[in-house]
């Protein structure tokens, strides 16, 4: 019998159970995927948002505002790569200028630091590769870039570190009412607590109807990007949005934090929640409309494309509150979800606790990570750690830098990597350039090595991404 | 102060250590981030190396160890399991390994050997899911060669660059099934003796001007679209055909491996390779290159000829004979898309420059021109000319004494 079962493990499943583990509880988290941060949080566009886009008022608005607050602490604390590089809304017509001008109050009456509205010569000076056409912007000093699928493990491999069951590759199929609280079945046996906590993004409706009634609908809205080398994501230093007008929100460029460049994302409807391939087309329509915003961009240098899809929801924002006694939703959690995500994890916890959850501090809670990162060391350092380990002497991925010790320490965490993405989230081996045409075969080696199992069941990605098929 | 250090132990680094070494250059250093020097002629176990250099046909190891034999007993040194992390402006490597941890050392000269790098699928920017099975051509041999892995059953090849036509033989003699291998360009970007010997000879259809346009599976590739592409080179629709595959090998091109080299500040060309004199020195004085890390070859006999140069080159830096100063440049003229070199200066002992290059189409009984200010200065007949095939002409020295600029163009 658990106290609180959360179901999904992206960054708001695993925010809730980071917030909890903080607590005398039993808690674990069911994940279908065979790793965390397997959804929306690892394909979207990784900014923290600084909170003048959700209606002021609203519960995304304070969520948005109050995650925006906590992520430069807690990415310290969590040891996540995370930078406050500022945003700036882009106008490029008088009528943008006016919706400026109403963006930059909307943000102030939600509480966000330091807006400002920069005009023509400034905003050039900030951003030397903007188009002429670019005439002003709301600059917002308090948003950043994080590791999305980092933020999420990093949160998760403390709670578990700190007792929190983690459950991979068991999908729930089905919940029913016992007498304590509800029944969850998966496709590994059926697993019952006091409280529910449905964290399954563009999922959460499904898992919400298995056990309320139906009271809203998930709308998938994919969102496709491209991924540029370094030599771009040195052009530019904020996070640039187009003003949003009738015609849509437009789409944004922004270094990301690895030192990349993020261009996308679109925003189109789709049958299928898991459908998360790329199509020419709107990779064409993406440049097209990026091409407002700057024409420094050489998309020769792109490494790669990829797509997310969002949980919008026929309800609007963020729904989160109880479906039935002791059935709490976080559900439609679409952008900015993942600024939002340690906001709602508290949340979760103060209307777990108003509804009769004791949440008393678990003695020895340890709090914190921190991961080593070769390249960031300095000579010394780099030294001294390969004279006690010299496996970090040992460069395998070329393009990042990330060295065998990096790899080996990665399947030995609180979450272990077990799969190629796996080492590739927690390391960034093949992140870069080539994207792991050099070291993809050696992490195979490496992964079959520390996980005692033959090279031929390492896996790429999900269960079933196997990637040889027979030893000669 | 070390005399001479060549990054990257593959044919042009060993080739560069021995012409420095018969110029009488004593302290060499390879560093090499493999553990065995021969960089990627190690996967490359199908004959056909060596013919021009050795006048017999080698495998690749067998290339490498010729090479590695000649360098026994020279007293050349390699820090193997190396990798070389930066380059700076004042010839300093800075490398890391686990036996010496991480140094720096400077040296009088300096050869970039490090090769290329296959471009991937993100960088052509093939759409679709994103399932496992879809490999590079070199990491699919990387499996298959040196570790005994077969990666698929049915495959795929995008590109017909060699190394894609030398797996599409190797995997069918495996027990794969090659189900096409499909080419965006109307013409093979690979050696015409490949496309005969690894497609022809075992019926794979080689469809030109198509491409892949579609990824599919979830967890596996399931399969693949392909379509033929107008002259502009998009998909023209309703040409899609569907192929049941599980695996995807891309041979679409490789990118000569510059990052030390743009650290350093060097200036880098079109081919994305350094931008070299007639004797490969680079644009930062002291600091030499040669082989895949300038420009892409086709054939190792003639890396290991470049790679020569430079390191009898960086001999003659080492002990204080340097170049002229007066440069011609070298310009691209009708249907060359690069030369190397792109500058040519005085020499005192060498009578004739040799100049390698690669055209833009196909073309058949041309002729190459080299043109100076005001005339034709001298010319080649050519039968046949690819984009797949690296050409040399060799120019007489005297026959540049007046100009300052020549073109290499190809009249049709
Ligand atoms: C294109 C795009 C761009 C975005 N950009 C931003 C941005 O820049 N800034 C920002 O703040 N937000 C952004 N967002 C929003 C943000 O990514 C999401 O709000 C956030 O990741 C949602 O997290 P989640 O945990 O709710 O969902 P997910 O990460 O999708 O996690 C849900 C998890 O539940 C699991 N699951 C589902 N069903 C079941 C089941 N039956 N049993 C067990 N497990 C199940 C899934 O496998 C998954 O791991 C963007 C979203 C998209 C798609
Ligand atoms: C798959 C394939 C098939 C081929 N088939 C034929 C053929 O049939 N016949 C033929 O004649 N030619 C063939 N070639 C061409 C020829 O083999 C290559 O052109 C030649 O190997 C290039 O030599 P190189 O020394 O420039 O590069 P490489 O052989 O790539 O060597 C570069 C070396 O540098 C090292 N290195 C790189 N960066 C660093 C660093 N930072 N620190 C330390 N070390 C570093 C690498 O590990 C590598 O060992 C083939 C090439 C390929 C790729």
């Amino acid at each position: 019998m658990y106290d609180v079962l959360i179901i999904g493990c992206g960054v708001v499943g695993a925010a809730a159970a980071y917030a909890l583990s903080r607590y005398d509880l039993r808690v674990a988290v069911i994940e279908k995927e065979n790793d965390v941060a397997m959804g929306a949080s690892r394909a979207n566009s990784a900014i923290i948002h600084a909170g003048f886009d959700p209606e002021e008022g609203t519960l995304d608005a304070l969520l948005n505002v109050r995650g925006c607050a906590m992520a430069e602490e807690l990415c310290r604390r969590l040891d996540v790569p995370y930078k406050k590089n500022g945003s700036l809304v882009i106008s490029f017509s008088p009528e943008e200028d006016a919706a400026i001008d109403r963006l930059y109050a909307r943000g102030v009456a939600n509480g966000v630091p330091g807006l400002r509205v920069v005009g023509y010569d400034e905003l050039h000076e900030m951003e030397p590769n903007l188009t002429p056409d670019a005439r002003k912007a709301l600059y917002a000093p308090s948003a950043g870039i994080v590791s999305p699928w980092d933020y999420a493990l990093a949160m998760a491999e403390v709670a578990v570190r700190n007792g929190t069951g983690l459950f991979l590759e068991t999908e729930v199929t089905g919940a029913k009412k016992s007498e304590e609280g509800w029944i969850i079945r998966t496709n590994r046996g059926d697993l019952e607590a006091r409280y529910v906590v449905n964290c399954a993004g563009v999922h959460s409706g499904e898992v919400h109807d298995m056990a309320c009634p139906h009271t809203f609908d998930i709308i998938p809205c994919k969102g496709q990007y491209f991924l540029l080398d370094k030599s771009e994501g040195a052009k530019f230093t904020h996070t640039l949005f187009q003003c949003p007008s009738k015609v849509g929100k437009g789409v944004l460029v922004s270094p990301t934090v690895h030192g990349n460049l993020i261009v996308g994302p679109d925003a189109v409807n789709v049958p299928d929640p898991d459908d998360t391939s790329t199509t020419a087309q709107q990779l064409a329509f993406i440049k097209r409309a990026a091409a407002k915003t700057t024409s420094a961009v050489d998309y020769r240098a792109q490494i790669r494309n990829f797509a997310g899809v969002r949980a919008n929801n026929s309800a609007g924002g963020f729904i989160i509150s109880f479906g039935e006694k002791g059935w709490l939703d976080a559900a439609g959690i679409k952008s900015p979800g993942l600024t939002a995500a340690p906001a709602i994890g508290e949340y979760l916890a103060e209307l777990l606790e108003k509804d009769g959850l004791a949440l008393n501090p678990r003695a020895g809670f340890v709090d914190g990570r921190k991961v080593v990162r070769f390249k960031e060391l300095s000579s010394e350092e780099k030294n001294s750690l390969i004279a006690r380990d010299p496996r970090y002497g040992r460069v395998i991925c070329r393009c990042e830098t990330v060295t065998e010790g990096e790899i080996v320490a990665s399947t030995r965490t609180e979450i272990p990597a077990r799969t190629v993405d796996g080492v590739k989230r927690r390391t960034n081996a093949g992140m870069g350039r080539c994207q792991g045409g050099f070291c993809g075969p050696r992490v195979v080696e490496i992964l079959a090595r520390e996980s005692g199992v033959e090279m031929k069941d390492v896996l790429k990605d999900k269960t079933g991404s196997y990637i040889l098929s027979e030893k000669l | 102060m070390r005399d001479l250090i060549i990054i990257g132990g593959g044919p042009a680094g060993l080739a560069a250590a021995y012409a420095a070494y018969e110029k009488g250059v004593r302290d060499i250093l390879i560093i090499e981030r493999d553990a065995k020097l021969g960089g990627i002629l190690n996967q490359c176990i199908h004959n056909g190396f060596g013919l021009h250099r050795f006048g017999e046909e080698l495998s690749g190891p067998e290339y490498a160890g010729r090479y590695i034999a000649m360098l026994k007993d020279t007293g050349v040194e390699v820090y193997s399991d190396t990798m070389v992390l930066e380059l700076r402006p004042d010839r300093t490597v800075c490398a890391v390994s686990a036996a010496r941890g991480y140094v720096e050392l400077q040296a009088k000269a300096i050869v970039l050997a490090m090769g290329c790098r296959e471009r991937t699928r993100g960088a052509i920017s093939i759409p679709g899911k994103r399932p496992s099975g879809v490999f590079t051509a070199g990491a699919a041999q990387r499996y298959l060669n040196m570790e005994g892995w077969l990666c698929g059953k049915r495959v795929v090849i995008l590109g017909s660059g060699d190394i894609g036509l030398i797996m599409a033989r190797r995997m069918t003699l495996e027990g794969a099934k090659v189900l096409a291998c499909v080419e965006v360009m109307p013409y093979s970007g690979g050696l015409n003796r490949n496309i005969v010997q690894c497609l022809h000879d075992f019926d794979i259809p080689l469809y030109l001007s198509h491409t892949v346009t579609d990824i599919r599976g979830d967890k596996r590739l399931t399969g693949v679209t392909v379509m033929k592409v107008d002259d502009r080179r998009m998909p023209i629709p309703g040409t899609e055909m569907d192929f049941d595959c599980d695996t995807l090998l891309l041979s679409v091109g490789l990118i000569p491996e510059n990052e030390l080299t743009r650290q350093a500040g060097i200036t880098i060309s079109k081919t994305n390779g350094p931008v070299v004199f007639d004797n490969m020195e680079t644009s930062l004085p002291g600091v030499f290159a040669c082989g895949n890390v300038v420009h892409v070859h086709d054939l190792v006999d003639f890396v290991s000829e470049e790679a020569a140069r430079a390191g009898s080159a960086a001999a003659d830096r080492i002990f204080g004979k340097l170049p002229g100063e007066s440069a011609v440049s070298v310009l691209t003229g009708n249907a060359v898309s690069y030369t190397v070199p792109q500058y040519i200066r005085d020499s005192e002992n060498e009578k004739a420059v040799s100049v390698s290059f690669r055209v833009n189409k196909v073309m058949e009984n041309v002729t190459i021109e080299v043109q100076g200010k005001e005339k034709t200065l001298c010319s080649y007949k050519r039968a046949h000319m690819a984009p797949g095939e690296m050409e040399k002409i060799v120019i007489p020295r005297v026959l540049l004494k007046n100009e300052t600029a020549v073109t290499v163009a190809i009249k049709e």
